[in-house]
């Protein structure tokens, strides 16, 4: 459905977007993952052929993003992060000029507009003007325009951001709901909704793809955070025995020992380490599985790289 | 086509959805009522229109930039080009569009002058020859003004920087041809004289409509939309 290859941009001297190279079958949810600055929304622009990259070759739905700009233009539902509109219009008037443009049929450009307003459930506030309506309302009359033509590919640019987390919430659902018949990538930097709704994460970082994969092979590895009273010395060497602990650090707070236990694949130890906690009879205030944060990811990630690079050279 | 069609009809809409455009409109009818009854009492001249709609010409100049002004600037600034362009619509299409809307903008402004060709076929005897040729010239020059602002418009987010390039520019237009009647005869007298609105605009205001008048408007017109459309399409490769 979308096929990327070298792809790169430039803006003067700074490099939004270096080289990539991925690829999104048809009827996959991709997310792109990456912190702010990372060349999302820049891949996203070219993919929707609002600008051209400086080098490389991006296809969608078979069309060449720069040579076939409308043939792609016509394939996609495309939504701006900051999703513009022209305010003084109404609702029901905006979607009926986005068919138009999109070349929705005369015939079914009504029921595409009561379609759209229900799935997106706009109904309630489709005579108002654009520029009354709160951030959810917009984002909901946004994501409506990027399906009214029924486009095989959805593009959206961070469609959660400034929700509030019950509109977060409904947007994830409805975007889980479109997934089901439409090709979708997004942009998040939001880690757990990126396991929430994608199949496959491509992780951004500086322009490049850091990491292109599923989302549990990505946050495979996990921790354990305890805080107990004891020995250090004993409490490492005995946390270090159990399976799969592939390292355990601490820093000290007076008595406590706050103790991070890493392990080298997903599995539950929590109940080895307790027993071990209670035949020591040591004294525990804290316990808890850490999850996996973005950074932790990015940090692993790059750690990685550097690594890589150096063993290369 | 239908494309241009929705475009320009949103465009408009949006024109009228301003108070902007009320405010240009009364201004624009105040002047030009002022103009009329000025030279319908302190002319024996007021039958061609010829002076009246020199005056309206002029503030046509005034007025241009500010129709003209947000066009492409305020899509940019709000970022609505990118759904805009993003759909799929071609540059070509938004600024014929955008451009044939202004016009429009712009024949509504004039038509409530045709109040005063209707006082003057009731109470006097206009020559009316003259009198749509003058039009046509008005017609074609603010054509020209048009063009010329939504270019500026093109290369700019602020509207602000928009309306005084593009009245700047105008005026420059207006008066370099005033440079031709302080030079001797000759090819520069010619140039200066040529390049400049206002000889343009006058023949056709004394109701000659020259095919050199013509094709000079209509060349400026051309020339400007697609410098407008080039500057739009820069965007994708900048």
């Amino acid at each position: 459905m979308i096929q990327v290859e070298g792809l790169s941009k430039k803006f003067g001297d700074f490099t939004a977007v270096d080289n990539i190279s991925f690829r999104v079958d048809s009827g996959e949810i991709v997310g792109f993952l990456g912190p702010n600055g990372a060349g999302k929304t820049t891949t996203m622009r070219i993919l929707s052929s609002y600008i051209a990259p400086t080098s490389g070759k991006a296809s969608v739905g078979g069309f060449d993003v720069v040579r076939n700009s409308l043939e792609v233009r016509k394939r996609i539902g495309y939504m701006p992060e900051s999703i513009p509109f022209y305010t003084e219009m109404r609702v029901k008037e905006y979607l009926s000029f986005r068919a138009k443009l999109k070349g929705v049929a005369r015939k079914e450009r009504r029921n595409r507009i009561a379609f759209v307003s229900e799935r997106c459930r706009i109904k309630e506030f489709e005579n108002k003007i654009i520029g009354h309506l709160s951030k959810g309302q917009r984002q909901r009359v946004g994501l409506a325009d990027a399906i009214i033509h029924n486009p095989p590919i959805l593009i959206l640019d961070e469609p959660t951001i400034g929700l509030d987390p019950h509109q977060i919430k409904q947007t994830r659902e409805l975007i889980k709901e479109l997934g089901k018949d439409h090709t979708v990538i997004l942009s998040t930097h939001i880690l757990p909704e990126v396991g929430m709704l994608c199949n496959r994460v491509i992780i951004i970082h500086q322009g490049r793809i850091a990491a292109m994969d599923t989302l549990s092979n990505l946050v495979k590895e996990q921790r354990i955070k305890v805080e107990i009273q004891g020995p250090i010395s004993d409490i490492e060497n005995t946390l270090k025995q159990i399976e799969n602990v592939k390292s355990v650090s601490y820093t000290t707070d007076n008595l406590w020992n706050i103790i991070t236990i890493e392990l080298s694949e997903v599995r539950d130890i929590r109940e080895q380490v307790y027993q071990k906690i209670m035949e020591n009879r040591w004294i525990i205030r804290e316990f808890k599985t850490e999850r996996t944060t973005l950074e932790d990811i990015f940090i692993k990630i790059t750690a990685r790289e550097e690594g890589t690079s150096s063993a290369g050279a | 086509m239908s494309n241009i069609i929705t475009l320009a009809r949103r465009e408009l809409a949006a024109y009228f959805l301003s108070p902007l455009a009320y405010v240009i409109l009364t201004a624009f009818i105040f002047f030009c009522g002022y103009f009329f009854r000025l030279y319908l009492l302190g002319t024996a001249d007021a039958n061609s229109l010829r002076y009246v709609l020199e005056l309206i010409g002029f503030t046509s100049l005034i007025i241009s930039p500010m129709i003209t002004m947000r066009l492409l600037a305020e899509e940019k600034k709000s970022g609505t080009l990118e759904t805009l362009m993003t759909a799929p619509v071609t540059e070509v299409q938004v600024v014929i569009a955008k451009y044939i809307s202004a016009l429009i903008f712009f024949i509504a402004l004039i038509i409530p002058t045709v109040a005063y060709v209707i006082l003057l076929l009731k109470w006097g005897n206009p020559d009316m020859g003259a009198v749509i040729s003058g039009y046509t010239g008005l017609l074609c020059l603010t054509g020209v003004f048009l063009s010329i602002g939504i270019f500026v418009s093109s290369l700019t987010t602020n509207q602000i920087v928009a309306v005084v390039l593009t009245f700047l520019l105008l005026l420059i237009g207006w008066v370099i041809g005033y440079a031709g009647d302080f030079l001797q005869e000759g090819v520069w007298k010619e140039f200066f004289k040529y390049i400049g609105f206002f000889d343009h605009y006058d023949a056709f205001r004394k109701g000659l409509i020259d095919s050199r008048d013509v094709v000079y408007c209509l060349s400026l017109i051309v020339f400007f939309l697609f410098l407008t459309v080039r500057a739009m399409e820069a965007r994708r490769w900048r």
